[in-house]
């Protein structure tokens, strides 16, 4: 027998030899592809709204198992016992894949039906099913980074990084200076060392910047039925509002409104739940969200973002009190934006609040209407030209 | 633990082990071995232990799938990885401790032994199989990055060529006919037998075989068959079909000998463990190792477990005045695989001892039918058989290329008491069609009946009859 080779470790080959790299990459690429089949289902579903962005999701997969021919799961199989093993007992459950042979190759494994994803990519997979442009997209993934810290002062005490070292040594020689001894000879200097006192370091402090606060109002209309699509487009057209808010101001807060002739404030889970009464009294919910600007979201401190999404029924009698109420919210909101959301085959062609709301005339009111997911951005687009600050700022 | 070894240390025990090795008549190939990390370890998994080897995206999955299980500590990485190559190649990871890695060789020296003797590797032509994993991975390679073809098509033709990949022969040992050798066989058995009186006796009527008639004997290599007999694929595709069916036959003498080998390599360890003069830490650091991986696994089969029990069991019997013990195991592994072994050494006494059942589904649960008793031990040991290496894959054959006149291909699932899973089925099947690219007929029986199913471009249905 010829010399056995061992070969080292390397740490460089291991660093090199990521072999599997593409083809997870094109794995990922195809579960992507599965989950951007049903985007709307799981949108839908998942609460993605003011969520963090590494919040893990669980979606279903579909269409990327491997197939071969093999026996159906009805035939026996054989395994080793502990010794007293007697007919008729229970050996595991069927379909768990335990008990089952366990050497693989002989039996496919059970395949992953779901898969996680992070937030982050779901949106990612969301606006492209939106077809937002590129650009847009990425303004709206990037939660503005300005850093909210500025310099106060100094101290003594901080990090090192902090350190000011030209302070520190004025503030040495200012000590020394000060406990200089006169009976001391000038030519033999003695050695005079830093102490802890003369160390200066910078001080950031956090900056509380009042006029970054905003308030985004989600009110939508529970009443009617809201199937899939619906709840699809709803959340979808909340989440871009907030992402968009969430770029322009430090600290944003949402707030979910759901009525129907009442209006109670809920999660979000709740929100896009559906509500059982057969009635609708929009006044009802931008009462609510009135009241509750007025509590907690003073228009002087808060830049309050609201959004009415609804099939467009209303209770005649109360279009007067609704139209009222609308123009109150115009007073104190940066941007009230009324949506009214018909998917093409919901069939549900009623009343539409849209002649009503014309005859609000406040600028940064802007009434829309939502057919199908390829209306949503360019709603969306219209809607932002009213925004108030904006405005300002341009 | 890390690092409290040296590669010296690896060398002065390999050494002391293959004096061993030589002392106890194991002949080997030459051995080489390569310290990996685990993340290493997990990429050679993925690709079947191989360093080089085409992509293909159900490679990345099944490496997020094992990541995801190590990770979670569901499951642990093996000790070792050995490939079937001349130098035999083997994997032994980092941080694996000292009595590990000393385990891990002289596991690695059975294996390699039973590679390099074992009849049914025989044709697997060890010396060059790295270097042709490395070509195929190339040639692959080229065609994704050829304009004209791109990953999407070469997607959907492995896709296709894996679902069917197990569809082939499965005694690698017998030799396949050439076509002429077919025809010779054909027009041998039309051909009326020698009659000594054929004087006094009418002529026997000829009947002339259709010679034309393909594929002339049923055919099991499904992936080859398509390759030469579809005139619409392209030069790479049939290329495609031809490696996916090579590295399938690679395989199946691993998956027919799982068993055997693995008891082997441990029936090994342990002996040459033993008659090193383990230090008494080491020493028990091995045991505690060796008794986890032969451990049965409850309500499964441990491979470690059944084969290890079985080589010691047929040493104990054979041994028995004339030593001749040691020497029936050698010529045992040379001429058997799982099936035969088991067949034939696997006693109702050692059924008994390691308390074999049988078990089916009843509504929710697995429930215990058969157990090794005196009246029932052959009918266990019959359905462990069934379920064993190429034994659980489905045997199709195509019987008719031409069905109808209309180029359908005609394929026959031989029954034999199990039902094919539906489901599965039914997209194979699709495959099968995307392959062939005309319409395909499959016959099987569902719970008891005869019964066609026929997959063309509106999809899978069952025929009427």
């Amino acid at each position: 027998m010829e010399h056995t080779v061992f070969r080292p470790y390397s740490e460089s080959d291991a660093l090199r030899s990521d072999r599997s790299a593409t083809d997870r990459l094109r794995h990922r690429q195809k579960v992507r592809e599965a989950i951007r089949g049903n985007i709307a289902d799981i949108i839908a579903e998942e609460s993605i709204i003011g969520q963090s962005r590494d919040k893990i999701i669980k979606v279903p997969i579909r269409g990327i198992r491997e197939y071969r021919f093999v026996f159906g799961d009805s035939e026996p199989g054989v395994g080793t016992g502990n010794g007293d093993t007697e007919p008729g007992q229970i050996v595991g459950e069927a379909g768990s894949g335990e008990g089952g042979p366990g050497s693989p190759g002989n039996r496919p494994g059970v395949d992953y039906y779901e898969t996680d994803i992070t937030l982050e990519e779901l949106v990612d997979i969301m606006f492209e099913d939106l077809e937002l442009p590129n650009m847009e997209r990425k303004k709206l993934r990037e939660i503005a980074a300005d850093s909210a810290r500025k310099r106060k002062g100094f101290r003594r005490v901080g990090v090192r990084a902090h350190l000011d070292k030209k302070r520190t040594a004025m503030s040495r020689l200012r000590r020394k200076f000060a406990t200089r001894n006169p009976a001391e000879s000038p030519t033999e200097p003695a050695r005079f060392p830093f102490h802890r006192d003369d160390l200066q370091y910078r001080r950031m402090v956090s900056d509380v910047r009042l006029q970054s606060n905003a308030v985004v109002l989600c009110i939508m209309d529970t009443s009617g039925s809201m199937d899939t699509m619906k709840k699809y487009l709803a959340r979808s057209f909340f989440f871009l509002l907030y992402q968009f808010v969430r770029t322009r101001y430090n600290n944003v807060e949402v707030v979910f409104i759901a009525h129907d002739t009442r209006a109670r404030e809920v999660s979000e889970g709740e929100f896009f739940s559906k509500g059982e009464s057969g009635g609708t009294m929009i006044s009802s919910g931008y009462r609510k969200a009135l009241e509750i600007v007025q509590a907690r979201y003073h228009p002087s401190l808060w830049n309050v973002y609201a959004f009415h999404c609804s099939d467009g029924d209303n209770w005649p009698h109360d279009n007067a009190a609704t139209l009222a109420s609308a123009r109150e919210l115009c007073e104190v909101c940066n941007l009230f934006g009324y949506g009214e959301i018909k998917p093409l085959n919901s069939g549900s062609y009623g009343d539409s609040l849209l002649e009503l709301f014309d005859e609000v005339d406040a600028e940064n009111f802007h009434a829309l209407m939502i057919e199908n997911k390829e209306d949503i951005w360019p709603s969306f687009r219209s809607l932002l030209t009213r925004d108030r600050a904006a405005a300002a700022a341009d | 633990m890390m690092n409290s070894w040296s590669l010296d240390d690896l060398r002065n025990w390999d050494a002391r082990i293959r004096d061993k090795v030589s002392e106890f008549g194991i002949s080997c190939f030459p051995q080489e071995f390569e310290v990996c990390d685990h993340e290493q370890m997990l990429g050679y998994m993925a690709y079947h232990g191989m360093p080089a080897h085409y992509p293909h995206w159900s490679f990345g999955k099944s490496y997020e799938k094992l990541k995801t299980l190590y990770d979670y500590g569901v499951s642990g990485l093996p000790y070792e990885m050995v490939i079937n190559a001349n130098p035999a190649l083997a994997y032994l990871m980092r941080d694996n401790s000292l009595c590990l890695q000393v385990l891990t060789i002289a596991h690695v020296y059975g294996h390699n032994d039973f590679f390099r003797n074992n009849f049914m590797f025989r044709d697997t032509r060890p010396e060059l199989i790295l270097s042709q994993f490395k070509m195929r991975a190339d040639r692959v390679r080229s065609y994704v990055e050829h304009p004209a073809i791109g990953l999407q098509a070469v997607e959907e033709t492995l896709d296709a060529a894996h679902a069917l990949s197990l569809q082939c022969r499965r005694h690698t040992a017998i030799r396949k006919l050439t076509p002429e050798e077919q025809r010779a066989r054909a027009e041998e058995a039309a051909a009326p037998a020698p009659d000594p009186y054929e004087r006094i006796h009418r002529p026997v009527e000829h009947r002339t075989p259709d010679l034309n008639r393909l594929p002339l004997e049923p055919e099991e290599d499904l992936l080859l068959f398509i390759a030469e007999h579809n005139p619409y694929l392209s030069e790479w595709q049939r290329d495609l079909l031809q490696i996916v069916h090579e590295e399938a036959q690679y395989f199946i003498p691993q998956m027919e000998t799982k068993i055997m080998n693995e008891g082997w390599a441990s029936y090994w360890h342990h002996r040459i463990m033993n008659s090193l003069d383990l230090p008494e830490d080491l020493h028990l650091e091995f045991l505690v190792h060796h008794n986890q991986v032969i451990r049965p696994h409850p309500g499964g089969l441990n491979p470690y477990y059944i084969g290890f029990r079985v080589w010691h069991d047929i040493e104990r019997r054979y041994d028995g005045d004339s030593g001749a013990g040691l020497e029936k195991l050698f010529e045992v592994r040379e001429t058997d695989r799982d099936v035969s072994f088991l067949r034939r050494f696997l006693t109702p006494e050692l059924m008994r001892e390691m308390d074999l059942f049988e078990y089916a589904k009843k509504g929710e649960h697995l429930v215990v039918s058969k157990v090794s008793d005196e009246e029932s031990w052959q009918d266990v040991k019959n359905t462990l058989l069934r379920g064993i290496g190429m034994n659980a894959v489905p045997v199709m054959r195509i019987v008719d290329a031409d069905h109808d006149h209309s180029r359908t291909l005609y394929v026959r699932h031989e029954h034999d008491g199990r039902d094919l899973e539906p489901d599965s089925m039914e997209k194979t099947l699709r495959y099968l069609y995307r392959l062939w690219g005309r319409s395909v007929l499959l016959e099987t029986e569902v719970q008891g009946k005869h019964a066609v199913f026929h997959c063309d471009e509106d999809g899978v249905g069952r025929h009427s009859d």
